[in-house]
């Protein structure tokens, strides 16, 4: 099977507002795919389906020929085994130090010698190069640095799916740098398949062989990174280009300013 | 206009019942998590050193102050009909039967159980509880389980504690300070107080303080919406919901073990 990832007509509402319409999309193995849009197009939803961490009104989201919506709780964990995840904001347990962070995984999911996890743990330390900062708790890290102890976590297992969610946001552009070239590496180094949800236009395009464009729920656009660059599609070159004004609309939908200030009827 | 009358009516119902389906749900979730704890007790004795080791100061302190206050108090009264002498059981009595448990419960609602709420409200906020779903970790099982049962523990550990400084502080301010002889107030405590009656009664108390106090803590986090808002309000209810609840347990509980 040729796609780890595969997204069939999928629909998704909080309550009453729809938040994904009709989706289709697929992520091949071995490859980083970007989903990329503005705050609040459903990107992030998009990750916690896979997770499943929430399940669709309609469509299927299926990860290694399984669709997830449909597993009870075991069979969901079970498969929750081979992907990783890295959260916004890196979601570490401020109670562990940076070690016993990366560790959690291997203890609850291995019988490994404490030996052995030291050493795994180092080794994926040493991958982000934060080997040196085992003994520190998340406090005393910076959001860059956390964020790549975060990163550590997420591959202690080493998952066939790798899920980003914004891991640029609020990160200084060396940091931002340093995220984009291991979220590549270790993608190929781990033979995985990476989805990244970002609004960060040239890490993402940058690392990507795929990409998804959001908005509103629906995808309109989508392509290699050189085929998006060069898209005409205006919500595409908005976005691409971080025009103020144009499909995605500067202003809150709702009354006009002459509305709000009384003056429709003046003369 | 009336339909809105009864739809303002009917939603504090709706949202009470659908609390106690959840609380419910919760509750059972997290007993069958419990067996997997016998394989990992580290987590459960951690969390002890956390919930009851930190309490155990303002236990003892309270414990000293609520026995010397029912020395002093006991001994005016008693002393109205030259019956001093019983001091030592009045404490005693007052201490495992009722005060023990009881205050000993309020305290931990607002020492250890607000510092619950927050601590799982914060996880959640910081999508830690997320993180641990992710990682095919059930957090009810890892992070609900250990802290539920560390409180179950802890409560009469503490109780006992609070109990035993209090008779303390009555000895203190009856035999001490005031003369009261010290063989009557020991022999008269040794005669009087049963351990089965009352010991083991008050033990009995602060183990279903401690189910409730820890779960209505425990649950108020994990429900609590990941705002530091909610939290805040979280942690309010669990004082308000956890006292109230020891109350109304305290009144059925006694009606139950002392009603000869």
């Amino acid at each position: 099977m040729p796609n780890l990832v595969e997204i069939r007509d999928l629909h998704f509402k909080y309550g009453e507002f729809p938040i994904l319409s009709g989706l289709r999309m697929d992520f091949p193995r071995g490859k980083v795919v970007a989903v990329m849009g503005g705050s609040g197009s459903g990107k992030t939803t998009i990750l916690r389906l896979i997770g499943g961490q929430i399940r669709p009104q309609t469509g299927s989201v299926s990860v290694d020929g399984q669709a997830v919506h449909t597993l009870e709780t075991k069979a969901l964990y079970a498969l929750r085994r081979k992907m990783g995840m890295l959260f916004q904001h890196g979601a570490l347990f401020t109670d562990l130090t940076v070690f016993e962070n990366v560790a959690f995984p291997l203890r609850e999911h291995t019988d490994l010698p404490e030996e052995l996890i030291h050493d795994l743990v180092l080794m994926k330390l040493h991958a982000v190069g934060l080997r040196n900062a085992a003994q520190l708790k998340p406090a005393e890290v910076s959001g860059g640095m956390a964020r790549r102890v975060a990163l550590a976590r997420a591959i202690a297992l080493d998952p066939e799916l790798i899920m980003y969610d914004e891991p640029f946001a609020g990160l200084d552009p060396i940091s931002k740098g340093v995220t984009a070239n291991l979220i590549r590496i270790l993608n190929d180094a781990l033979g995985s398949t990476s989805i990244l949800v970002s609004h960060d236009v040239a890490e993402s395009l940058m690392i990507a062989d795929y990409v998804y464009f959001l908005s509103q729920g629906k995808i309109v656009a989508e392509g290699t990174p050189a085929e998006i660059q060069e898209s005409s599609d205006p919500f595409v070159k908005q976005f691409v280009h971080a025009e103020a004004d144009g499909p995605v609309p500067f202003h809150y939908p709702g009354k006009s300013l002459a509305e709000d200030l009384g003056l429709e009827n003046r003369p | 206009m009336m339909l809105d009358l009864l739809a303002g009516l009917g939603r504090p119902i709706r949202t009470f019942a659908e609390n106690v389906g959840f609380a419910t749900l919760t509750l059972f979730e997290l007993l069958g998590a419990s067996a997997k704890l016998w394989r990992r007790p580290r987590l459960v004795i951690e969390q002890i050193h956390f919930i009851g080791n930190y309490s155990l100061l303002i236990i003892a302190v309270s414990g000293l102050f609520v026995g010397m206050v029912l020395g002093l108090q006991g001994y005016y009264t008693l002393n109205k009909y030259g019956s001093e002498q019983a001091l030592g059981l009045l404490v005693a009595l007052s201490l495992t039967r009722e005060l023990g448990p009881v205050v000993t419960a309020l305290l931990f609602a607002g020492r250890a159980g607000t510092s619950l709420t927050a601590e799982i409200g914060l996880m959640k906020a910081g999508e830690q509880l997320s993180a641990m779903e992710m990682m095919a970790v059930n957090p009810v099982e890892r992070v609900l389980a250990p802290r539920f049962w560390a409180g179950v523990i802890a409560m009469p550990a503490l109780a006992s504690i609070f109990s035993a400084v209090g008779v303390l502080g009555g000895y203190l301010i009856g035999v001490q300070l005031i003369g009261v002889d010290e063989g009557a107030f020991w022999s008269q405590m040794q005669a009087g107080v049963d351990i089965w009656q009352d010991i083991a009664n008050g033990a009995i108390k602060s183990v279903v303080f401690g189910i409730a106090v820890t779960f209505v803590a425990l649950y108020q986090g994990y429900r609590a919406q990941a705002t530091p808002e909610d939290v805040a309000r979280a942690t309010t209810r669990t004082v308000v919901i956890s006292s109230l609840s020891v109350w109304w347990l305290d009144f059925m509980l006694t009606a139950l073990m002392f009603n000869k």
